[in-house]
């Protein structure tokens, strides 16, 4: 496939670094000659400098015969502008955009083919906000993960001395919870995956990544933790764009305080704001933080664009009797590093554009891949097409199934019913399956497995 | 000679407002005319008097118009100030020639003006006894006077004060929908003023047949429309509203002095939208309701607990009373006075809240009440946690800090004027619940107070008279417009 990257960031790299390592001719499109230089000697792809949006530029990229256009510019008018131009003068099939103002993004008729064209658009302020939410709603998670548009979720918790699961094989999980299906997907003991069976043991302090129905999950983490108390108080260190989504959506139910650096920013914030306590001040100051009752504080959310100051207030916070801290980190070589010390969460919005936008760079049949924490593992959504004479999948029970080494299937998502994977349940056309890959080199094996054969056409 | 060109100058100056003045007069003489039309229809003597005073204002008016006819100077922000002011103080003074030259009532020159002014700035105090024994001209008259009292409220105070900025209320100059130009009173306010009008005198109609229907007569119900729209207070009565004993009539007395003590844009608004969650959706309409439904919960448990009261009655009289004294109109059902003390000094203090801002109803109004009160919480919770933004809010909009600073300014300015003008009246002889209760009234623009005012000022010497006169004119024009007339400044150039 041709693709064309608008933009040398870090997003753009990260795209181009793994799609240039699935076989794809990928050409970048920057106007810092010195990143795109940078990115030249490490990865085989094509570089041109110029304006992401001047034709001419798409033209030396070679947008009369690229499959798809990806503009992560910095600048949302840029990146829409370029897929309209691709659109009318390219006609390129696919065009994803990176749009982080709220302001366009609230009008879906923008997107349409007849107005701006832009196939698919992703807000990392929007998947960060989401992300924290969810963790907020399950006070005990690490992680926590949508498919099938919510209905089923994936969720990491640490196994705690007392959960009563804990120190008991997986297969008495079902006599635990008569009428709750759940998988448990993997493991971490000690930073170390384990894949899961029947005669495994969770141990106190495993990470354990489990998938159940949305309405199931409180009884699970509950099975596997001394109950959690709901979050009611929760302080957000930086008022960016995502930390005045997050005040925005969380204020009616949970009390916010969000910190903010700068006096006329946090007058901003304080007038966009109604419930929220607006403060001014350094997310790293001590005295500040205690003033603010920190150790009262359930969730702490450094969430700043300077990735030290967040790692450096969050584990401040944390040292100071918050119960939970969460960190918003840029730096992938950062997150593994934090990960696991005194920060409960890393949150990288980097990885969340990236691993949304190639979920659908890659084959349409994968919706969704997730990396675990510390992405070692990676969580699939893939939907079965065709039937049993041309499809690998369709009409088998998940038994016969050749998966590639170290993946399993977690669940299966049918119309609005969920169904927790057994080795007898068969799958059929259009149904999303969820699997997990302990070694994210199988993820192309996968994709293959789902692949309808030519016959489908 | 600089002395003589100043002075040239200076009738230049003002011959903007010279030539308003001076057509307003001319105008008010017009007003006259209805009074006579009723006098001659009630066959009563007093005609002349009302046809004499029609003849001196008219006169003045030309006299005054004459001279600067040909003007071309326009009107100034500034010249706002002295407009406003000499529109109820000259209007006052004129107004009062019938009541002083009819035969009956037999008043003062205080008492005349004080009855005047208290017509024009709707407050609703009396000096008059034996109201209904009065010629029905001057009966009519001082209902007439309420009502153009009122009308010069929603006309110049809702499209000038908030041009002036007065206390606070450039809070509603910004909601204005369109340019406001900043120096000159432009045809923008005509159309603005037109509008209310309209609103102010379809609101006069509508509740002038609903009281006909619930069984006034005509000559009750255009009269008491005119008081309630107003939120005047004045009766054709000695026992005000009580008169009629009806609790039909009551109702429609509270719905329409809550719509009157409503925000007239509001009722623009909601007239230009056809929908009535503009209502629903004003923060300060809102707050306005509450505190009257709070007040009335209080004061109807409080009836039956201690009144001789069946259930209803207790109701019906404290919510009358309670919007009554809330909007700062002044009807009286019953003798407050006798009810437990508590009561009327609530209500008499819920006329400080008075109604919302652009209004005919006097008080502080509720939207300064607010700020007032959100400012205050302001600074406890910024003791709290010091470090914190915390932005003063109406609804979702945040009231700028001058604002927030002009609207304290105001209540203080407010609350020191209503000591001084106690001290003042307690100079007079007054004892001190009197005293209070009558300041109280009359800055209040509310009309009946408390002790020796409880239901009409008749009592009083003049000097408390006049000291009560320059109260309601404080009151009606929301203090600064007087104020800004006494300071040097104002005549510097």
């Amino acid at each position: 496939m041709k693709i064309i990257i608008l933009g040398a960031g870090q997003v753009g790299a990260t795209l181009a670094d793994n799609l240039a390592s699935e076989q794809n001719d990928v050409t970048v499109i920057d106007t810092d000659p010195a990143l795109l230089e940078d990115l030249q000697e490490r990865l085989d792809i094509r570089t041109v400098q110029g304006h992401a949006s001047y034709p001419n530029v798409l033209r030396r990229a070679g947008a009369d015969d690229a499959d798809m256009i990806i503009a992560v510019t910095e600048s949302d008018e840029t990146n829409m502008l370029a897929c309209k131009v691709a659109y009318t003068l390219f006609h390129t099939p696919t065009k994803i955009a990176r749009v982080r103002a709220a302001e366009y993004l609230r009008e879906d008729r923008l997107f349409e083919s007849d107005a701006l064209a832009i196939d698919m658009h992703i807000s990392p302020e929007q998947l960060v906000t989401d992300y924290i939410q969810r963790l907020i709603e399950y006070p005990g998670s690490l992680q926590v993960v949508d498919f099938a548009d919510g209905r089923v979720r994936l969720v990491g918790v640490k196994a705690y001395y007392g959960g009563p699961l804990v120190s008991r094989q997986l297969r008495e999980l079902p006599e635990h919870l008569p009428g709750i299906d759940a998988r448990v997907a993997a493991i971490y003991r000690r930073g170390k995956p384990i894949i899961p069976e029947g005669d495994t043991i969770i141990e106190a302090e495993d990470e354990v990544f489990f998938v159940a129905a949305r309405a199931h999950i409180p009884k699970i983490i509950a099975e596997l933790r001394r109950s959690d108390k709901p979050v009611k108080r929760v302080m957000l260190a930086g008022g960016g764009r995502i930390g005045l989504r997050l005040a925005r959506v969380l204020e009616d139910r949970i009390q916010v305080k969000l910190l903010e650096k700068y006096k006329e920013r946090a007058r901003y914030l304080s007038e966009e704001l109604s419930k929220s306590i607006v403060l001014h001040g350094d997310a790293a100051d001590e005295g500040l933080l205690r003033e603010e009752n920190i150790e009262d504080c359930d969730v702490f959310c450094a969430i700043t664009n300077d990735d030290e100051a967040n790692i450096l207030s969050a584990m401040l916070a944390k040292r100071l009797g918050a119960r939970k801290s969460l960190c918003l980190i840029n730096r992938p070589s950062y997150v593994e590093l934090v990960e696991g010390s005194d920060i409960d969460i890393a949150i990288s919005p980097q990885q969340s554009t990236v691993s949304a936008l190639l979920a659908r760079v890659r084959r349409g049949d994968v919706v969704k891949v997730h990396s675990l924490r510390r992405g070692a593992a990676e969580a699939i959504e893939a939907v079965a097409h065709g039937d049993p004479s041309n499809s690998r999948v369709v009409g088998k029970a998940l038994a016969d199934i050749k998966l590639p080494p170290g993946t399993t299937i977690g669940a299966i998502v049918r119309g609005d019913e969920v169904i927790i994977a057994h080795h007898h349940t068969v799958i059929e056309a259009e149904d999303h399956v969820i699997l997990f890959l302990v070694n994210r080199r199988h993820v192309k094996d996968v994709e293959k497995l789902f692949q309808v054969g030519l016959t489908f056409f | 000679m600089p002395l003589v060109d100043a002075k040239r100058h200076r009738i230049h100056r003002f011959a903007a407002v010279q030539r308003v003045i001076g057509v307003l007069l001319m105008i008010f003489s017009v007003t006259m005319l209805p009074p006579v039309a009723v006098s001659h229809f009630y066959d009563n003597a007093v005609e002349h008097a009302f046809l004499t005073a029609m003849l001196v204002t008219l006169s003045s008016g030309a006299l005054l118009w004459w001279p600067v006819r040909n003007g071309r100077s326009e009107l100034k922000i500034r010249d706002g100030f002295l407009v406003v002011v000499l529109f109820w103080v000259v209007l006052g003074v004129y107004g009062a020639i019938p009541f002083y030259i009819a035969p009956r009532p037999e008043v003062t020159i205080a008492q005349a003006v004080f009855e005047s002014i208290s017509g024009l700035t709707t407050t609703g105090a009396t000096v008059l006894v034996g109201i209904e024994h009065l010629p029905e001209g001057i009966r009519y008259y001082r209902q007439q006077l309420q009502w153009l009292g009122g009308m010069g409220i929603v006309v110049l105070a809702v499209a000038i004060l908030p041009m002036l900025g007065i206390g606070g209320m450039q809070l509603y100059k910004a909601e204005t929908p369109g340019p406001v130009k900043d120096n000159k009173l432009t045809p923008r306010i005509v159309e603005t003023a037109r509008a209310l009008w309209i609103i102010y005198f379809g609101l006069t109609v509508s509740c002038a047949v609903a009281y006909q229907w619930a069984g006034m007569s005509w000559f009750d119900a255009i009269g008491h429309s005119f008081s309630t729209v107003a939120i005047g207070g004045f009766s054709t009565y000695d026992a005000s509203m009580g008169h009629f004993n009806s609790t039909l009539i009551e109702g429609i007395a509270v719905i329409f002095m809550i719509l009157a003590a409503a925000n007239f844009s509001l009722h623009f608004a909601a007239w230009r939208a056809r929908s009535f969650s503009v209502y629903r959706l004003d923060p300060e309409f809102r707050a306005f309701i509450l505190t009257l439904a709070g007040l009335s919960v209080v004061a109807s448990a409080l009836l039956f607990g201690s009144q001789h009261m069946d259930f209803g009655e207790s109701l019906i009289t404290g919510l009358f009373q309670v919007v009554s004294y809330g909007t700062t109109t002044g009807y009286t059902t019953a003798d407050i006075t006798h009810w437990p003390s508590f009561l009327p000094a609530m209500l008499l203090l819920a006329s400080f809240i008075g109604g919302c801002a652009h209004s005919t109803a006097g008080g502080m109004k509720v939207v300064r009440v607010m700020l007032v009160f959100k400012q205050g919480i302001r600074e406890v919770v910024r003791l709290i946690h010091p470090s914190a933004e915390i932005p003063v809010k109406l609804g979702n909009k945040v009231v700028s800090r001058e604002v927030v600073q002009a609207v304290w300014g105001f209540t203080s300015i407010y609350m020191g004027f209503f000591v001084l003008l106690l001290i003042a009246m307690l100079a007079t002889g007054l004892d001190l619940v009197t005293a209070f209760a009558a300041v109280a009234a009359c800055i209040n623009n509310l009309g009946p107070g408390l002790g020796e005012v409880s239901s009409n000022f008749a009592g009083m010497n003049d000097v408390a008279l006049w000291i009560g006169t320059y109260a309601m004119l404080l009151g009606r024009l929301e203090l600064f417009p007087l104020l800004v007339l006494m300071t040097p400044y104002f005549w510097r150039r």
